[in-house]
Parts: C-alpha cells; sequence; structure tokens
C-alpha cells in the first residue's frame, strides 16, 4: 500500500514539512514574511488561545515557514515534534527553562562548547540552578551526581572541540535508571551521521547555523523531542501540575506524548521570545536539502586533512575525528607556532563557527573557549596549542595546499630561530 | 478490525460523520472537553456529548447513554471513548447495541477484552490514539505546531470530507 511506504533520509531532507502551499501551490516553500495571523472568527481565535485548536497566532510561537523547518528536523531525527529558535543556545535555554527551576539540579558532560559552558555555570546557576560537570567518556561519574532535584543529563554527540564520541546508549540508561530524560547536543554530527534519539536519547538540540545551515548564512536553533519520555513520572511539576502560565492546565493530563512539546512552546518558548525568523528558517531548509551529499564530502575531505597534517614533521598530534569532520591537531612549538600558521594561511577561513562549505580554523583557548579557566580547558579536552579544523567542501588539493604554505611559515621560522640561536 | 496505519486511519477519518463521545466533559481543563470542542468547532463532524451527569456542552445536546442517542438519532458512525479501561467492555456492548460502525479509544484507554470484543463484532477499531492529533496529522494542524506529520506529499491538499467549509 502507498501509505505504509516508508521514505529515506534523503527524501525526507528535501520533502519533510514542506508539501505543495495549500494556499498557492507554491512548490518553493513560501517565506511568510509576516507578525501575525488574521483570524476567522471570536470563536477560532478563542479556540486557538485555549491551544484546543492548531494555527498560527503570532510569529514569536509559530510561523508557516519556521513550521515547515521544524518538521523536517523531527523528521530527519525521528523525533514527534521540534521548536526552532533565533540560536542554539537559545534552544539550549529553552530546554533547561521547560524542566528545571530555582532549587534544580542539571549534570552536564565537562567537554562542551564553551558557552554551553558558561550558560549554565554563570547565566542559568543565577537562576538558582546548579549544574554539575561530569566526564564524557565515563557514564558512572553521571550517574554519580544525580541527585533528588536533577532535571537532566546533558552531552554532545561530538565534543567541541575534543571530538570525543559519547557513548549516547549508555548515557541513555545511567539517565532512564534514575528517572530523567537525556539531552544531546547533536550538532557536529547532524541527523545524517546520528541519530541519538534512536540510541535512546529523549531531547535533541542543534546549533542549525552549523551544518544545517551548511553555508554560514543564518544563526538559529533547534530543540526536537521523542515523545517517549514519561513526563508525568512524578519528577517534572512543570509539565504534571497545574501550569499558572495556562490557565491551570495540566500538560500532561491535556496533550499526552505531546506534553512537552506543547508546553515549551505554548509557555516556555512563547515568554523567552527567541523565535527564529521564517527568513532564517526558509535558509536552513535550503541547506537541509543537501544535507547528505554535503556531509559525505566534509567527511572525506577531512579524512585527507587528516592523513595529510599526520605526514608533516611540523605536526605533533592529530585527534583524528570518530565522526564529522571537525577536529584539533597541535604544533611543535605550541601556541606561537599556531599563531604563525593561522595568519599565513590564503584560504581557510580564520573565524569561529564551524560546519560550513568553507573551510575553517580557529584557535579554541584563545578565542571560543577563552572564558574558560585552564583546568576547564584541560577538562574540556582543549590544549594552549589546539588548533581546531573545520573542514569545508573545496577542492581538498587547494585545502593542502593552504596547509602546506601555513606549515611551511612555521618550519621556515623555526629555521630563522636555529640561525639565530 | 483493527486499524493502525496512517492510511487506515485518514480513510476511517474521511468516512465517518456523526461522532458520539462517550465521556465528555464541560471542563474545559479535561482532554475530553479539549477533543469536543475541537471536533465541534474544526472539523465538519457533526459530534455529540454521551454523559449522564450533563445536559449540553457548548449548547450541543447530551445523550445520557448510547441507547438514548440511537434512539433518537440513529446509528453514530463512530463511538469515541474517554473512559476508564475497566469500564469500556461495557461501552463496547452499548456501541454494538446501538449500531456504532467504529469505536476510537482514546490515549490510554486500553483494554484487551474491549479491543477483541469490538473487533470480533466487526467493528473498525482504533486504539491508544487521540482523535483530535489523527485529525490535525492529515488536515495540517500538526504541520502547524512543527509536530512530525509523518507525511511526504508533491500533491496539493485539495477541499475533502475532513475539512470544515
Amino acid at each position: 500500500m502507498h501509505h505504509e511506504h516508508r521514505f529515506g533520509f534523503a527524501t525526507r531532507a528535501i520533502h519533510a514539512g514542506t508539501p505543495p502551499d495549500p494556499a498557492t501551490g507554491s512548490r518553493a516553500a513560501p517565506i511568510y514574511q509576516t507578525a501575525a495571523y488574521v483570524f476567522g472568527s471570536t470563536e477560532q481565535a478563542a479556540e486557538l488561545f485555549a491551544l484546543r485548536s492548531y494555527g498560527h497566532i503570532y510569529s514569536r510561537i509559530s510561523n508557516p515557514t519556521v513550521a515547515a523547518f521544524e518538521e523536517r528536523m523531527a523528521s530527519l531525527e525521528g523525533g514527534l515534534g521540534a521548536i526552532a529558535f533565533s540560536s542554539g543556545l537559545a534552544a539550549q535555554l529553552c530546554a533547561v527553562l521547560s524542566l528545571a527551576q530555582a532549587g534544580d539540579h542539571l549534570v552536564c558532560a565537562q567537554n562542551v562548547y564553551g558557552g554551553t559552558v558558561t550558560q549554565l555555570s554563570v547565566t542559568v546557576k543565577r537562576m538558582g540552578i546548579e549544574t554539575t560537570f561530569v566526564s564524557a567518556e565515563n557514564p558512572d561519574e553521571a550517574r554519580a551526581a544525580i541527585g533528588a532535584g536533577t532535571k537532566f543529563v546533558f552531552v554532545e554527540t561530538i565534543g567541541n572541540p575534543s571530538g570525543v564520541v559519547a557513548d549516547l546508549a549508555a548515557f541513555a540508561r545511567v539517565a532512564h535508571e534514575a528517572g530523567v530524560p537525556l539531552v544531546v547536543d547533536n550538532t557536529f554530527a547532524t541527523p545524517y551521521l546520528c541519530r541519538p534519539i534512536e540510541l535512546g536519547a529523549d531531547i535533541v538540540l542543534h546549533s542549525a547555523t552549523k551544518f544545517i545551515n551548511g553555508h554560514g548564512t543564518a544563526i538559529g536553533g533547534v530543540l526536537v523531542e521523542s515523545g517517549k519520555f514519561p513526563w508525568g513520572n512524578g519528577r517534572f511539576p512543570l509539565l504534571d501540575t497545574p501550569s499558572p502560565g495556562y490557565h491551570g492546565k495540566v500538560f500532561t493530563e491535556t496533550f499526552g506524548e505531546y506534553a512537552f512539546l506543547m508546553r515549551a512552546r505554548a509557555e516556555v518558548s512563547r515568554d523567552v521570545g527567541a523565535a527564529m525568523s521564517p527568513m532564517d528558517a526558509w535558509l536552513m531548509l535550503l541547506g537541509l536539502e543537501t544535507l547528505e551529499l554535503r556531509m559525505d564530502r566534509h567527511v572525506r575531505n577531512a579524512r585527507a586533512v587528516v592523513d595529510y597534517l599526520r605526514s608533516r614533521p611540523e605536526v605533533a598530534w592529530v585527534r583524528e575525528p570518530e565522526m564529522g569532520s571537525v577536529f584539533t591537531f597541535g604544533l611543535r612549538g605550541g601556541r606561537e607556532a599556531g599563531q604563525r600558521f593561522i595568519d599565513a594561511l590564503e584560504l581557510w577561513s580564520h573565524l569561529a563557527n564551524i560546519g560550513d562549505a568553507k573551510s575553517l580554523v580557529i584557535h579554541p583557548a584563545s578565542t571560543t573557549h577563552s572564558q574558560l579557566s585552564d583546568e576547564e580547558l584541560r577538562l574540556a579536552g582543549v590544549e594552549p596549542e589546539s588548533i581546531r579544523l573545520s573542514v569545508g567542501l573545496e577542492d581538498v588539493d587547494d585545502l593542502l595546499w593552504d596547509l602546506t604554505n601555513g606549515l611551511h611559515a612555521v618550519s621556515s621560522f623555526d629555521c630563522a630561530q636555529d640561525d639565530i640561536g | 478490525m483493527i486499524l493502525a496505519t496512517p492510511a487506515q486511519i485518514r480513510d476511517l477519518l474521511a468516512r465517518v460523520h456523526t461522532v458520539a463521545m462517550v465521556g465528555a466533559s464541560s471542563n474545559p481543563l479535561r482532554p475530553s472537553y479539549t477533543v469536543f470542542s475541537y471536533l465541534r468547532t474544526q472539523t465538519p463532524y457533526d459530534v455529540t456529548p454521551i454523559n449522564p451527569t450533563l445536559t449540553a456542552i457548548d449548547g450541543i445536546e447530551a445523550y445520557p447513554t448510547l441507547a438514548a442517542y440511537a434512539q433518537s438519532r440513529g446509528a453514530p458512525d463512530i463511538v469515541d471513548v474517554f473512559r476508564k479501561p475497566s469500564e469500556v467492555v461495557g461501552v463496547v456492548n452499548d456501541a454494538i447495541a446501538a449500531g456504532a460502525k467504529a469505536i476510537w479509544f482514546q490515549y490510554g484507554v486500553i483494554s484487551d477484552e474491549a479491543i477483541a470484543l469490538a473487533d470480533r463484532a466487526g467493528l473498525d477499531v482504533v486504539v491508544d490514539r487521540c482523535m483530535k492529533v489523527e485529525h490535525a496529522r492529515f488536515r495540517g494542524g500538526l504541520s502547524m505546531n512543527g509536530l512530525n506529520s509523518g507525511l511526504i506529499t508533491s500533491r496539493r491538499r485539495a477541499g475533502g470530507p475532513l475539512e470544515r467549509d
């Protein structure tokens, strides 16, 4: 039967969430650049505000172009639904505020993006929510850190920039044994390389700015939920007791498996106000159409760059990526050699981003992770000399040509020093 | 027959018109009211509450029993059930006696005995799903909220039996 056919990843990356526009037949997803939507009647307006019917009210809460991107992400991650945000950190803050309040506790891997560490250890801590940071390589540390008030365990599929791939199934077991959900940042892997929900994760977060957008053209974030976690297990009063933000509604009772997503959108995202714009959602939709093609080439180019660096005497170490196309390496000569290397590059862009079609390079200790203490840097897997590469889609010969020039700048400097010495 | 695939459920939703909702509540915080109100205001269905403690919900006359509904309105196309699992064998017997063609057990209303009884009597049966959610899946409502409808199509959605004028 036609309707039982299961569509593959590439097909869903192109079609999910975007049937022809019902109003016009437009085959490309239209950019619904509007702030608000006219109600059909006063009765329909009341039904919408009471969450008894589906429809758009105001683009801070939902928008047709953004919804198309959300549904496509939910499809690709194998989730029940998704909510898009103006950035990955906004998506992450919404996950925190959907489940935790003052007095509560979170458990987070210590090798995560520096911005995540500061969001949790500074801003979220100020709201009275404490975070315990644990090893991403030892789920037993997470088990030991979970207490009565813990609301979730958070890990990155691939640590930024350490490259450590977390054992998501093991972390899911540890979290579920304690009755808490596993939240996974899947930015570096994308749902093409890894689908955390299939491994037991309950909430998946992305900085959509990276591989999902794929071209460095917009900032965005997205939260996907599996619909499988038992939110009524007694640990989540924000979901299973009457909500003062919604006329005393008990979300688990009214919405069943949709409880988390309905509350996260109707209450938390509504109040945080960090919505994705329709134009940016359209850029994300366009990016997703080529995700599979791009990821295959990102990984292939990264493989070639790793092999090349390993062959070079100027390179002290390479942390080969187990998955994906972002990794770090270190030069003999440490931090100073690294700066000379970056300054000599012509094609690789020196900037703070990853996942672009363009190849990117950065020195994390002085940039993305510069707010971290020396101890935090060590725990995050960032050495002072680490250089992070995000390998793009250019001709690999051109990438290697440029890296050769950079390495010559390092080795010729060393020779000059030897002469002086 | 137990209906489980998206196509089977979409076809069921397209062929029913009268809906008798057993256990419909007038309390706006109850899930059954949410579904009743959605079916009444957003779909073409003719939905009627079955609840002996109420006379009407939002101006729609309630009947105390499925038998009373059938006597006055004829056999319902589908009975939508919001009752405790332990009470639904009786509801199935009432639905069969009222001449219903289909029965829909809402989230958590799971009774193997009741399901088997309805199936053997030749009713179409849907289990542990929400009639509002499934209607919204095919009518575009889930997609408006960024929810995964599971639908992939390059055909333009035409007006049909699921649409309200």
